[in-house]
């Protein structure tokens, strides 16, 4: 069940120009947040922004002694909520509402998990990481932005033991190009046991990322970032077209996402949307 | 404790506050978290007698103390409604405002037919003045005869409070409010949203892919309350009033206008906690000015003796 909590800005830290993470003071909707799983967020007490946001949980942050304090959201601003949030000054409250959504399910071993991240669809995969590393699961973090200066936490993924395959599309870190070209090649060449896909970014990327998984017969699973207008099944703006029977319908993301099977969702009407 | 309670036609309202139809699901969504018992009413989505898919996103675009929607009605039709869903808002013990639409009047009637034999439900409220679809709906609530026509209609099928719920669109909306009233409506509810329109300025495009949408928010407040007003010296059923309510005081601005109860909708998006606080405040106000009974404050503004410009700072 969801809770609405007015939470402190813990801290924010300016990742880059445009990149920050912002710790939130939310500790009993960090403790049930599941790898996936978003929070409503009113970046402003006024009426202009009016609505709320939605994010992915990106940390479940601890003190010393492992008590869950809050929880961080990776912001990247593009717009008039997202450069409140970039802007936040620690100590001011923001209202988290949350968790909401369907997470995603882990795999565990000796079945591989290969994470695929684009820009700021990094978020959801710290907790996902966190998950797997729990249950001993091999896994793979595909990680491409713009640039070096927009790439971030690659220490912590380490950390866990994820294995990192990096691409800028400026060639300043990593492999230049896009981040669906390694996977593809990795797909192509992998000659181990189960793999499961899970991707976040940009739809072109997502698109791409469910080709590939279709292709070479890899279960994937996206995480979608439609507009919301409430996150609790309310007002239905956030639909997706998912495949329904021999057709296809409307489905609220909000309610059954943001993750989604890559094989449910009807690409063509999610790329006309222009995300 | 003041006495909060609500006459709409043959039904009881617990109190005078009752969750916008369009903005609250089918009820059964928030439920996890709010209790539906504890409202005055749960006016579910827009329902037609079949499944309807409703427009491609985008659908919703924010506006300065407002937002604009054109979700099109997607809607699981009323069979579904009523064979999944009402035994749930039944069990909940919520008081079901069931709004229901039609591209002709015969599907109204229908629809109203299919819920007046079953089970749970408390009101129909008709919605003839969504500004999203085409066909039906803002067609028989932009037109006089039409409304007459539909609320006449749906009258003879059923024995459930009936309310029509009109739409701003219109020069003179209590015109529209003895319309329904002459045809049988037990109550009237309004206002719908205001059709208007946002473009993105760098492409060059609507925000929406419907073009247009409804304006709801704070936005709309005063306007909708000065409809309230005039439909309140215009009919003499009870009026549910609706637009930009966030607070207490909002509320009770409706109620003085002349609501008998009130609708609240864009608010839940951004507080969907707001119940409790909001009707315990309606409770608190009635006990501070001495009222012992909600029904005693509605329609109550003095317009004669004008507000002195000093107190509005």
């Amino acid at each position: 069940m969801p809770i609405d909590t007015a939470a402190e800005v813990l801290a924010n830290r300016r990742l880059s120009s445009d990149y920050n993470v912002i710790a939130l003071g939310a500790p009993a909707i960090a403790r049930d947040t599941a790898p996936g799983q978003f929070v409503m967020i009113k970046p402003s007490a006024g009426l202009d922004p009016m609505l709320r946001r939605p994010f992915s949980v990106f940390e479940v942050l601890r003190d010393a002694s492992g008590t869950t304090t809050g929880l961080s959201l990776l912001n990247k601003r593009v717009g008039t909520g997202t450069s409140l949030l970039y802007d936040a000054e620690p100590g001011a409250t923001l209202s988290v509402l949350g968790p909401l959504g369907r997470a995603f399910v882990p795999v565990d071993p000796p079945d591989e998990a290969w994470m695929v991240a684009g820009g700021v669809g990094l978020a959801p995969f710290a907790t996902l990481a966190e998950a797997l590393a729990a249950r001993r699961t091999p896994m793979t973090l595909f990680y491409g932005g713009r640039s070096r200066q927009d790439l971030f936490h690659e220490a912590f993924f380490e950390r866990l033991g994820a294995r990192l395959v990096l691409t800028t599309e400026d060639g300043t870190h990593g492999e230049r190009g896009r981040v669906t070209s390694p996977l593809e090649r990795a797909l192509a060449s992998h000659r181990g046991g189960a793999i499961t896909i899970y991707a976040c970014g940009p739809t072109p990327m997502m698109r791409a990322v469910a080709a590939l998984g279709a292709r070479f017969t890899r279960p994937t699973f996206v995480s979608l970032e439609p507009h919301m207008g409430c996150g609790m099944g309310g007002c239905y703006s956030c639909v997706v077209r998912v495949h329904h029977g021999a057709g296809s319908h409307f489905v609220r993301s909000c309610l059954d996402g943001p993750v989604f099977n890559a094989s449910a969702v009807v690409w063509d009407a999610l790329a006309s949307v222009g995300h | 404790m003041a006495d909060v309670s609500v006459r709409i036609g043959s039904l009881t309202l617990a109190n005078p506050v009752i969750a916008a139809s369009g903005c609250f699901g089918y009820g059964v969504e928030y439920a996890p978290s709010v209790n539906l018992a504890a409202l005055g009413g749960v006016a579910v989505k827009g329902l037609f007698l079949s499944e309807r898919e409703g427009h491609p996103p985008p659908r919703v675009v924010e506006t300065p103390a407002g937002m604009l929607n054109a979700i099109g009605l997607q809607g699981i039709g009323v069979h579904r409604f009523v064979a999944e869903k009402l035994p749930e808002l039944r069990r909940l013990g919520a008081t079901v405002f069931v709004n229901i639409c039609g591209t002709t009047i015969d599907e109204y009637c229908e629809v109203a037919r299919v819920l007046s034999d079953a089970e749970g439900v408390g009101a129909i409220e008709l919605n003839i003045s969504c500004p999203n679809i085409t066909e039906g709906g803002i067609q028989f609530g932009c037109s006089l005869m039409g409304t007459h026509d539909v609320v006449s209609a749906v009258r003879k099928v059923t024995r459930l409070p009936i309310i029509p719920k009109l739409t701003p669109n219109v020069t003179d909306v209590a015109s529209f409010a003895r319309a329904a009233e002459h045809a049988g409506a037990d109550a009237i509810s309004l206002v719908n949203t205001f059709l208007a329109m946002a473009i993105d300025v760098e492409t060059r495009r609507p925000k929406l892919s419907n073009v247009f949408g409804g304006l709801s928010g704070p936005a709309i407040r005063p306007i909708a309350v000065r409809m309230v007003y005039e439909c309140f010296q215009a009919v003499t059923v009870p009026i549910i009033g609706m637009g930009g309510i966030q607070t207490t005081t909002d509320a009770i601005e409706f109620l003085i206008a002349g609501a008998s109860a009130v609708q609240v909708g864009t608010a839940n998006f951004v507080d969907p906690f707001l119940w409790e606080p909001l009707i315990a405040g309606i409770d608190a106000y009635l006990d501070r000015h001495h009222i012992e009974r909600v029904a005693a404050l509605v329609g109550q503004v003095d317009v004669k003796t004008p507000e002195p410009a000093w107190t509005a700072f």
